[in-house]
């Protein structure tokens, strides 16, 4: 009887395993310090190329000569190797895998944190640094720790205008930023099953803002219908009884929209406690917020009517973007006034397309508030779709009720 | 393998953004991620880690897996990190780089000498000892090699 985890890895929780990857993903920034470290274990061999991936998102495409030599370095390299490679445009690494490539049961490493977005797959999907990304280049595989797990359990359904996003931000606030620490999260009960993709991937994304490795979805028949337009056609993944280090049990009526206050992402308050704070920016996007979904309700809010605030929108991918401009979505939120940036990650990361300058509050769908992340001296302030759609109509941070 | 510094005491939870800032990493230069390491929790400490063992407080690395992290500190002298937690792809990745991380919870102010030693099982302040959570033996082959990269070429 195991958790996801422990059935994926092969062992008991504690256990150090040696596993072969299914897939090893790397993005331009993580990319260049990995060919590093290949170059410097002095091996001209890659032991998978056809496991291994390449996706140009973080500074994509890049805002400067030295960004452009480094790519131009690391895309050559991929073609002379015959790996995968996604060049700028194609989208966020995590949303082009979880489109294409990621399986249930797999095991998945990527060098970027928020790897454990593709656990939304049922995959053991978690991050690593450029150096283990470099070894498992070189052999195909490396050593895990099967974590303990946190079995989360979700009952109900969601109200709006709640969505996904607050989901996943009450329950970094609930576990804390170290809460899961060596740890992974399961998500099961009765709620999943009117949770979509998008949904899942959104909520398994934050999985690494409590320190989890991976944040687990078993895979059913909503993961099968969302693989199958894909023509993947992979098997239920069916929960045992298990022993979970820790439960918790989460009423999904119960979610309100809330607010992650700067600098920590588990400062998490309901959101109309901040209503009335003045924004000089909103931003839409990321590997948390970006998909189709997400795009949507942006638009379904903001069609006809005009944001008040600059507010920039970035698709997670290249499909995602053409499938929301084949519906007419792009077209609202540009009338709307919303900026659009190519897909990617766009500013999250504060490299470009969107830095917040001193003293400005930027509102964001993405995953992060660290201090001077966007820019240094600006804030940033976690919300929802819908509440970062609201408040750029209002031009302050504004909810979707009145 | 013995370590020993000089106390640089910080707090919780520092992040990765705060131990090397997103607007630093487009660049191979080693030297340029020492000089701005907590850039953006205490702009002059770059300067005084030669030499230092960094005492911090729980989940220290948390957010991103950027390997500058621990190189930057590598690059700029410090010996080791200390802290009761860290995050697991810093950790991870400090081992990788040759940085010594020890999971201990200890008590300690800036300045006082630290010494411990990842295999013995002790950090050791003035007259005071703390026990140490072990590394894993594989973690400890690759610290003692000097990295993952020393590792693998002695493996090859």
């Amino acid at each position: 009887m195991s958790t996801l985890s422990e059935r994926i890895l092969g062992g008991m929780a504690g256990a150090f395993v040696d596993r072969e990857v299914d897939r090893a993903y790397a993005h331009d920034g993580t990319g260049v310090l990995t060919l590093e470290a290949w170059h410097a274990m002095g091996t001209n061999k890659i032991a998978f190329p056809e496991r291994v991936y390449i996706l140009f998102d973080h500074i994509a495409p890049p805002n400067n000569s030295t960004t452009a030599a480094l790519q131009a370095e690391l895309r050559k390299f991929a073609h002379s190797m015959d790996l995968h490679f996604c060049d700028v445009g194609g989208g966020i690494c995590h949303q082009v895998m979880g489109e294409r490539y990621a399986l249930p049961g797999e095991i998945i490493v990527g060098a970027d944190s928020h790897t454990c977005t593709l656990g939304a797959f049922g995959a053991f999907a978690t991050g690593v640094g450029a150096t283990d990304m470099a070894a498992i280049w070189v052999s195909g595989s490396s050593w895990f720790r099967v974590p303990e797990t946190i079995g989360i359990h979700l009952n109900g359904n969601l109200n709006t205008p709640a969505e996904a996003k607050d989901l996943a931000l009450t329950y970094v606030g609930l576990l804390g930023m170290d809460g899961a620490t060596y740890q992974a999260l399961e998500f099961v009960g009765d709620g999943v099953a009117d949770l979509s993709m998008d949904s899942r991937q959104t909520v398994s994304n934050l999985a690494v803002e409590t320190g989890a490795k991976t944040g687990l979805f078993y895979a059913d028949h909503v993961t099968l219908r969302y693989l199958a337009e894909s023509g993947l056609k992979p098997a239920v993944q069916e929960p045992e009884e298990c022993r979970y280090r820790r439960e918790i049990d989460i009423d999904l009526e119960n979610i309100e929209p809330v607010v992650a206050v700067p600098p920590r992402v588990d400062t998490v308050k309901p959101a109309s406690d901040l209503y009335g704070l003045p924004l000089d920016q909103v931003f839409i996007g990321t590997c948390t917020n970006g998909r189709y979904d997400d795009l949507r309700r942006l638009a379904e809010i903001l069609r006809g009517k005009k944001v008040r605030v600059r507010t920039v929108v970035a698709p997670a991918s290249r499909d995602v973007l053409l499938r929301a401009v084949g519906t007419g979505v792009i077209a609202d939120i540009v009338q709307a006034g919303c900026v659009l940036l190519p897909p990617g990650c766009g500013p999250c990361l504060g490299a470009h397309m969107g830095v917040i300058g001193e003293g400005e509050v930027c509102l964001s769908t993405a995953n992060r508030n660290f201090k001077n992340r966007m820019g240094v001296g600006g804030e940033i302030y976690l919300c929802s779709v819908a509440t970062a759609a609201a408040s750029a109509l209002a031009g302050e941070l504004a909810g979707l009720e009145e | 393998m013995h370590i020993e510094g000089k106390a640089v005491c910080l707090g919780e939870d520092i992040d990765t953004d705060m131990i090397i800032a997103g607007r630093y990493l487009r660049t191979k230069d080693r030297n340029l991620w020492a000089t701005h390491v907590f850039e953006d929790l205490d702009p002059g400490l770059a300067r005084s880690l030669e030499g230092a063992v960094i005492m911090a407080g729980k989940n220290f690395g948390c957010g991103s897996s950027r390997e500058q992290a621990p190189v930057a500190l590598k690059e700029a002298g410090v010996q080791a990190v200390i802290a009761p937690t860290f995050a697991r792809i810093f950790f991870r990745n400090s081992i990788n780089v040759g940085l010594p991380v020890v999971e201990a919870a200890c008590e300690c102010v800036d300045g006082e000498d630290v010494t411990v030693d990842p295999d013995g099982g002790k950090v050791h302040i003035g007259d005071r000892s703390y026990p140490i959570h072990p590394l894993s033996p594989r973690m400890l082959e690759i610290l003692r090699a000097g990295g993952l990269v020393a590792y693998w070429r002695d493996h090859k």
